[in-house]
């Protein structure tokens, strides 16, 4: 069942064509990666699915509704955790359900009620920064998934931890996910991040940015850390990196 | 152990120059090197301040309070101004060479004028205030609004969130620091203020005061009511940092990693 899907979407700025005629979609519950190189037009076309960017042409639909230029219809959630320094976890965390006009006292309750789930116990009444940078990633995934349940896009969730902390996130990631079922679009330029991950992985590449190829990961859910040293992890590896280099 | 003393040596060293001034100073006058009605004695000093506390509490009265309105419409005032500038461009590029314009004019220079204009109460103390302590505030709080992080910004808008909520949520909290530090200054110039436009007429206040005692030749007075101003201005100050540490606990660093 088709939850979202990007239409032939094309952006420039200045005149010059950032990304062209990209098509897209994401099914209900999958996570699809869009995997390419930095500054392939990738974060472009995130901005014009949650609505921040208009596109030159092409439509976003979601649910069979078209969002096209609106913001606040999936969740979009930036390589930096972007916690907000001056406010505490918990009212972090329940921001969008504040800024969709929820009590205060309401927000947090409802919000409070995943964090036990999120791995967030006893972080409540604490400042972003006295927590580390896997426990403020966790909490800026739960403020992403407060705010809208449908579709989380993420945008180099990952990225900016240390490999072991990443290692044990993804693996984090992979469980919660089974959980709280989200349609998940999200972003990285590491292989191997996008195949443990992903249900599906778009390969974006070229200038304009292009889909150059779709790779479905047939590997069954759970996956565990063995998935990694697999023959068929490798083959798609393989296949991937041969995409990147024509 | 060489830590420890040289922590102590750093907390006792501004007490110990204050107080070899004080020795000199007292030695200067007591032995008459210095003519005792041109600089009086440190004692003499303490002596015309418990003399005429009385007094100076009822003037200090006077000059607070005109202090603290002016300095309250002050930051209303600023605060107005900012949030316009930062909303609008135009506002910005028209209002900021102005406000410059406005501190480089000194204030002891304007304050006759405002007297000429207002007369004697106290409309004209409180104007030259809010002149003086604005301008710290708008510059503050317009800083502030302008380092707001764009990335967060964004996220706001992606949660579909309208100008209102972005302001409240991110801009104002994230000035906050920077309006602090221009408060800091605005409540020391709105005592100066007060005092300056006090000179120049009026019935009771600090400069009111400081007038009468320069009139009489007190200089035991004189140097009492200076160094009350400033003491003044001092504990206001503390009591903005007060107000910043509690106003903002995410500052306080006890950043504990895990």
């Amino acid at each position: 069942m088709k939850k979202l899907t990007a239409n032939n979407i094309t952006v420039s700025y200045d005149g010059i064509k950032i990304i062209e005629d990209i098509s897209i979609e994401l099914n209900k519950y999958e996570i699809v990666c869009l995997l390419g190189i930095s500054g392939g037009g990738k974060t472009t076309l995130f901005n014009v699915i949650s609505g921040l960017l208009v596109p030159d042409t092409g439509n976003v639909i979601l649910d069979g509704e078209n969002i096209t230029g609106q913001a606040g219809k999936t969740s979009y959630m930036l390589q930096k955790d972007l916690l907000l320094p001056f406010k505490t976890i918990i009212d972090n965390v329940s921001l969008p359900l504040l800024i969709k006009g929820m009590k205060k006292q309401t927000a947090r309750e409802t919000a409070s009620k995943y964090f036990d789930e999120f791995g967030l116990s006893g972080t409540n009444k604490k400042y972003p920064h006295q927590l580390s940078g896997g426990m403020r990633q966790r909490a800026a995934l739960l403020r992403t998934y407060l705010f809208s349940n449908k579709v989380a896009l993420l945008d180099e969730p990952f990225s900016a931890l240390d490999t072991i902390t990443k290692s044990s996130m993804h693996q984090w990631y992979l469980d919660i996910m089974e959980q709280i079922k989200l349609s998940t679009l999200f972003i990285t330029h590491d292989i191997d991040e996008a195949i443990l991950l992903s249900d599906r992985i778009y390969i974006l590449s070229g200038k304009p940015g292009k889909i150059v190829d779709e790779i479905k990961i047939k590997e069954s859910k759970p996956r565990n850390k063995d998935f990694i040293v697999s023959e068929e992890f490798m083959n798609y590896k393989r296949h991937i990196l041969k995409v990147l280099e024509q | 152990m060489t830590k420890k003393l040289q922590n102590i040596i750093n907390k006792i060293s501004p007490i110990l120059a204050i107080s070899i001034i004080l020795i000199v100073w007292q030695i200067l006058s007591s032995t008459g090197i210095v003519p005792k009605f041109m600089l009086p004695s440190p004692a003499d000093v303490v002596m015309a301040f418990i003399n005429d506390f009385g007094l100076l509490m009822s003037h200090a009265k006077t000059t607070l309070s005109e202090a603290f309105l002016g300095l309250s419409i002050g930051i209303l005032f600023g605060f107005i101004v900012a949030v316009i500038m930062d909303r609008f461009q135009v506002a910005y590029r028209a209002i900021y060479p102005v406000l410059v314009i406005t501190q480089t004019v000194p204030t002891v220079a304007i304050a006759p004028l405002l007297v000429l204009w207002m007369g004697y109460g106290i409309l004209p103390k409180i104007t030259l205030i809010v002149i003086t302590s604005f301008f710290p505030i708008t510059i503050g709080l317009l800083d502030g609004f302008r380092s707001t992080d764009n990335d967060a910004l964004n996220l706001m808008r992606s949660m579909g969130a309208n100008r209102m909520q972005r302001f409240f949520h991110i801009k104002l909290p994230s000035s906050l620091s920077h309006f602090f530090a221009g408060l800091r200054i605005s409540v020391s110039y709105s005592v100066i203020g007060a005092v300056v436009a006090e000179w120049l007429g009026g019935f009771s206040g600090l400069g009111v005061y400081m007038t009468r005692v320069r009139k009489s030749y007190s200089f035991d007075k004189m140097f009492a009511v200076i160094f009350f101003i400033s003491l003044i201005s001092l504990l206001l100050v503390l009591a903005v940092t007060f107000i910043q540490k509690s106003t903002m606990p995410w500052e306080r660093k006890e950043s504990i990693k895990n």
